[in-house]
């Protein structure tokens, strides 16, 4: 593909029209709110937005609604009034922050958010499951478990044609049907399945595009952080899954890292040290979390976040548009499983990351609110640290809390941890 | 069921041809005893253990290969070995149940967890990164609401059958399957009519005696339980117990991690504990599972059309509040306690519902928190008092 643009205009779109879009599309939420439109509520692992843009949905993702409160500085006036309405400080701060913003009619840092008319979730996080009982309560709105079972055991994926895959996808078509009629019946639009055919073009467009951004991020030095500009990428992966302007996006975002990657351009930051990032940013103090590794030379390369929280997408798994159902059905579950993976088998994961993106480092970040995440973090690093020869480190904040995070303790620890790389690379020098 | 190793080896003589309060002291030591001698009894019987996490297994499947399901359920121990292998805020049992298998002190030949929560799905990549054998989730369905959810549970089960079959060096007929429910079906019976019991003669049976006699379920071979069961049972119906006037009480929060028998014990000192959801996978299923037919579909439909409830399973056609409500009218419970351990996000969220429920009911409630591993329990124990009396002399 050659680059449709000059240098000046190629780098650094992907961030703009990134931040542009994803703008836009809170707006639409708004606009939708306004005219008293129930949304589409959904999660990050297993949207269906290609299936449920079909039905006229806005989509709403209360999960990056409530890590927005986050980014913003405003999270702890969420936590606080969803504890004072009954929830612990020790449940998922996600969870609470959206409880707020339903307490206050929608009323977001970003907008307003249509209340919601259907909330459809995966399993691959127990609390999304949780979280849509609570709207249940609320509002009566009607609920649907998309049940995808994930891998049994570490290294037991099993493919077409093994029969408990059979099964599964058996079982996760099933529930399509199920949830269809359901949609028809919330929404009052007949089911089209050449709208889905469409959807699922896009969608197929996007991962491609997503993965390859991926791929491209292994040149030297890299062409993106993984976790400030993949944050803004994801956003865009998940707001506009299923579209054919998110579609457009991608293409030029692999286009701009394709630029990047043959003109040897890099991020802000001189690249001394490639880093992975495991677990959930810590958004209460995003920037200057980020600059506690930018600073002292650090690069995050790539992340489990950019697959978990992108649903697997990173696979760049193709739907066949001849048989569109069944191929969404098939498709949900390789990739949501993939995104479980991320977080629950994830040692060889890592291991492969290490190799492919030539990482300096592995930085393990399990956070308060997220036990999906984080519970096995710690002896994943011990497992990993077992088997390969690579710095880590373990520092523990959260994504919402600002109470529990210690901006001097994490400073601490981090360079602490960039002394061990330096000194790891002197003694390499010497042999 | 002779084929089967470990098959007729006696893990848990003390109770036997021992009076009622003598019997019950015994299952209070073996379960608190933290060598968990019955496990080792049946492997030094040549017998293979399947160590599940909470809240439900299908016992039956493990049991008809001839394995002792082994209900895997945290420990008052300390984590001096696991605790690395997990970060903070965290609840116990997830690090105890860990602790008591790297310690040693039980040795298992397959591990299964399920997703119940997001803490407990990630037990299988903990467990399978540090021990050989086997670690495994089962998906039991999380959309109970799916009218394939019992043809998908079915084959589900029949995959775990097969690793089972694998460890136990041993095929499972159907047959084999079905003797397993009839010896489960009898062992439901058994803990419905002992909960019947605390239901309707709490005086005969404080809330840790009873509590003492499910456990033990989940250490021994259904057998063996059985027979301890049908021996109890009578003898508590003939205890020379006086009725107190103490007021009845649902116990709510102990579906996973368990609070301390002392707690327990407490409890049960300043009221009657009428019904609770104190290890309820072992009561989960509330009839007797059909022997005729395909067990395994049997079994899976049981799972899903004829089950109790629990904060960690989400069906429409029971949202949990409605479903406490419904256990303390059939209790005819005059308070509820509502508790959850410690970071227990399923537990802390399920308590919301449950407060707005009893206000809008006018039932008294009282609320807490508690750990396994707590070991004080005065304070508590005087607001709990405080609590009921105030319900008795308003």
């Amino acid at each position: 593909m050659s680059p449709s643009g000059s240098e000046e205009t190629i780098v650094g779109r992907g961030n703009r029209d990134g931040a542009n879009l994803f703008r836009e599309w809170f707006e639409g939420l708004g606009v939708a709110a306004a005219e008293g439109r129930g949304g589409a509520y959904v999660f990050v692992m297993g949207s269906l937005a290609e299936l449920l843009r079909t039905f006229d949905f806005p989509i709403v993702f209360p999960e990056i609604n409530s890590l927005q409160t986050a980014v913003r500085r405003v999270a702890h006036e969420y936590l606080d009034e969803a504890e004072d309405y009954g929830y612990s400080p020790d449940i998922c701060g996600y969870v609470k922050a959206d409880v707020a913003v339903q307490l206050r009619r929608g009323d977001h840092p970003m907008g307003r958010i249509p209340s919601p008319a259907i909330a459809v979730n995966t399993n691959a996080c127990n609390t999304y499951i949780k979280w849509a009982e609570i709207w249940e309560r609320m509002y009566g709105t009607p609920t649907f478990t998309l049940d995808i079972p994930g891998t049994r055991q570490a290294g037991g994926q099993t493919w077409p044609g093994d029969p408990s895959f059979e099964n599964d996808r058996k079982y996760v078509a099933a529930q399509l049907t199920e949830l269809i009629q359901l949609c028809e019946k919330v929404s009052g639009v007949a089911f089209d399945i050449d709208r889905l055919r469409e959807n699922m073009g896009h969608a197929n467009t996007m991962s491609m595009g997503w993965k390859r951004v991926l791929e491209l991020n292994r040149s030297r030095p890299a062409g993106f952080n993984a976790l400030t500009d993949g944050t803004i990428y994801l956003g865009v992966a998940n707001a506009l899954r299923g579209t054919e302007l998110g579609a457009a996006y991608f293409e030029e975002l692999a286009e701009e890292m394709e630029y990047k990657a043959s003109a040897g351009l890099g991020t802000l930051t001189e690249e001394m040290y490639r880093l992975i990032f495991v677990g959930v940013p810590c958004y209460p103090l995003f920037r200057r979390f980020n600059e506690l590794f930018t600073e002292p030379g650090g690069t995050f390369v790539n992340s489990t976040y950019l697959w978990f929280a992108s649903g697997g997408s990173n696979l760049g798994f193709q739907y066949d548009l001849a048989r569109p159902l069944e191929s969404l059905a098939e498709g949900l579950l390789v990739t949501v499983r993939d995104a479980m993976d991320a977080m629950f088998f994830q040692t060889q994961i890592l291991s492969d990351m290490v190799d492919d993106y030539a990482a300096d480092g592995v930085v393990y970040h399990p956070i308060k609110s997220c036990r999906t995440v984080s519970t096995g973090l710690a002896d994943s690093r011990r497992d990993l640290m077992d088997s390969r020869d690579v710095a880590t480190l373990f520092i523990e904040s959260d994504m919402m809390d600002r109470r529990v995070i210690s901006e001097a303790q994490l400073k601490n620890r981090v360079d602490a941890f960039f002394e061990g790389l330096a000194s790891r690379r002197q003694r390499a020098a010497i042999g | 069921m002779s084929r089967r190793p470990g098959a007729g080896v006696e893990v848990f003589p003390e109770w036997r041809d021992k009076p009622l309060d003598q019997v019950l002291y015994e299952c209070r030591e073996i379960l608190e005893d933290e060598a968990y001698p019955t496990v080792k009894r049946w492997r030094d019987g040549g017998g293979k253990v399947l160590g599940h996490f909470q809240v439900y297994f299908p016992e039956e499947i493990a049991h008809a290969a001839g394995f002792l399901p082994f209900k895997i359920r945290g420990a008052s121990v300390d984590a001096v070995h696991s605790d690395s292998r997990f970060g903070s805020y965290l609840c116990s049992i997830l690090k105890t149940s860990l602790e008591i298998a790297l310690s040693g002190a039980v040795e298992l030949d397959m591990f299964v967890t399920h997703p119940i929560c997001d803490a407990a799905r990630n037990l299988a990549g903990v467990f399978g990164r540090n021990f050989e054998y086997p670690c495994q989730i089962l998906y039991l369905p999380q959309n109970a609401n799916s009218r394939h959810a019992p043809s998908y549970l079915r084959d589900e089960y029949d995959r775990l059958k097969q690793t089972v079959e694998e460890v136990a060096g041993t095929s499972v007929s159907d047959d084999d399957i079905r003797g397993s429910l009839e010896v489960f079906n009898e062992n439901r019976r058994l803990l419905r009519d002992l909960y019947a019991t605390k239901r309707d003669t709490p005086w005969a049976i404080s809330a840790d005696e009873a509590y003492v006699l499910v456990a033990v379920g989940g250490m021994v071979p259904r057998e063996e339980h059985n027979e301890l069961l049908k021996a109890v049972l009578p003898a508590i119906a003939e205890r020379p117990a006086r009725r107190q006037d103490k007021l009845r009480v649902v116990y709510e929060g102990g579906f996973c991690e368990q609070p301390p028998l002392d707690l327990i014990r407490s409890i049960g000192r300043s009221c009657y504990v009428v019904d609770d959801d104190l290890l309820i996978g072992l009561r989960w299923i509330l009839e007797d599972v059909p022997t005729e037919g395909d067990p395994l579909l049997n079994l899976a439909t049981a799972y899903l059309e004829s089950s109790s409830y629990s904060p960690v399973q989400h069906d429409l056609r029971k949202p949990k509040e409605k479903m406490l409500l419904e256990r303390i009218r059939a209790a005819d419970a005059q308070a509820a306690i509502i508790t959850a351990a410690k970071m227990c996000e399923p537990g802390l969220e399920e308590q919301v519902a449950y407060i707005q429920a009893l206000e809008r009911e006018d039932i008294p409630y009282f609320v807490s928190e508690f750990e396994e591993n707590m070991t004080g329990f005065d304070g508590l124990e005087i607001q709990l008092e405080t609590f009921l009396e105030n319900i008795l002399f308003d």
